[in-house]
């Protein structure tokens, strides 16, 4: 499948789970209140958004830490563990609507900015601790008078939630208007900053912030789908770390944390000798046994 | 199976049930009854 197709899939799916029309009407039903809420998308989708079919699952395992009658969050947390060992960052690649939206940005043609590696490495490291600490640790440990926790990552943080949320809610609806505070203020700058850089950077937000995708990756080597470099086609022509827009070299780590899925080095490989694989059976493009047979 | 595969196959076994046990406990209407108001800390007003 080639850019097109991945953009196409992309935006399809976007519409797919924001498609609560009723939702962006004035004056309308704020939120679908239907069954399909039960289940979360599996990219970072904010449930607030006037037009989500669907519930973020990071807002969902924060709501179940948080509660004041705390539970294991078995069905958040096998959903996402699901999610990870089936398809990993494939999600982040193709499934993801503020993904998109960075990539979208990215293309407003200006000179682009290349992290050096010293810096870009304990960089990629934040989202780790993003996961551990604000999604985590303090909605487990910290307790309002009240007895219930805060989720600090939608809370302080999340930039999907502002922009999806925060500007369209506020928008249609003037009974929000005079709540606005300092909290907003400082979502919006966090959410300006991300606009901007996402500008200049590919994805920022998935390469250092986003914990959802560092939860995925904890699952990319154990993934049923899976990149697979045939070491004897390979010409070791570099053309895939080229490019990668993550920065990933596939010839060494070809189910690196940091790989989205995208795709890009599968179709700039000239020999063929990259190829997703689903369950050990190659796909794209093409199966090289075949084509040996030949 | 390689040991990878068995790894894989044990994962998304646990996730299943996982999944299973926590809509059997209720969780799904929880996620629900969170997901269908305005989240008021999502969108910066909470």
């Amino acid at each position: 499948m080639g850019r097109r197709a991945r953009k196409a899939v992309q935006a399809a799916w976007a519409v797919l789970t924001n498609g609560w029309v009723r939702g962006f009407l004035p004056g309308g039903p704020a939120l679908y209140e239907g069954p399909l809420k039960r289940f979360c998308v599996p990219g970072m989708n904010c449930y607030s958004c006037p037009g989500a079919l669907g519930a973020c699952p990071i807002g969902a395992l924060q709501a179940a830490l948080t509660a004041r009658h705390r539970k294991f969050p078995f069905y958040v947390l096998g959903y996402l563990m699901a999610v990870g060992v089936l398809v990993g960052r494939f999600v982040c690649g193709w499934l993801c609507l503020f993904g998109l939206i960075q990539e979208l940005l990215y293309k407003i043609p200006t000179p682009k900015l290349r992290i050096p590696e010293k810096v870009d490495r304990p960089l990629r490291l934040v989202k780790y601790a993003v996961l551990a600490v604000l999604v985590i640790g303090l909605p487990l440990l910290y307790r309002t008078g009240y007895g219930a926790g805060e989720p600090f990552f939608c809370k302080y943080v999340c930039p999907v939630g502002t922009l999806e949320g925060g500007v369209p809610q506020v928008l249609l609806n003037s009974v929000l208007r005079p709540a606005l505070g300092w909290l907003f203020r400082w979502k919006m700058l966090l959410l300006i900053l991300c606009v901007l850089a996402s500008v200049f950077i590919y994805r920022p937000f998935c390469r250092y912030v986003c914990p959802l995708g560092a939860f995925y990756s904890l699952f990319q080597k154990v993934s049923v789908l899976r990149m697979k470099v045939e070491t004897s086609a390979c010409v070791d022509c570099g053309a895939c770390r080229k490019a990668c827009p993550m920065n990933v070299d596939p010839r060494r780590t070809p189910n690196s944390a940091e790989c989205i899925r995208c795709g890009a080095c599968v179709q700039n490989c000239p020999t063929k000798a990259l190829a997703f694989t689903l369950a050990g059976k190659r796909l794209a493009p093409g199966n090289r046994k075949k084509e040996r047979a030949r | 199976m390689k040991k990878r595969g068995w790894l894989t196959a044990a994962l998304l076994a646990a996730a299943l049930a996982m999944c299973a046990a926590g809509a059997a406990a209720g969780q799904a209407e929880d996620v629900l009854a969170k997901a269908a108001r305005i989240c008021m800390e999502c969108i910066g007003l909470g």
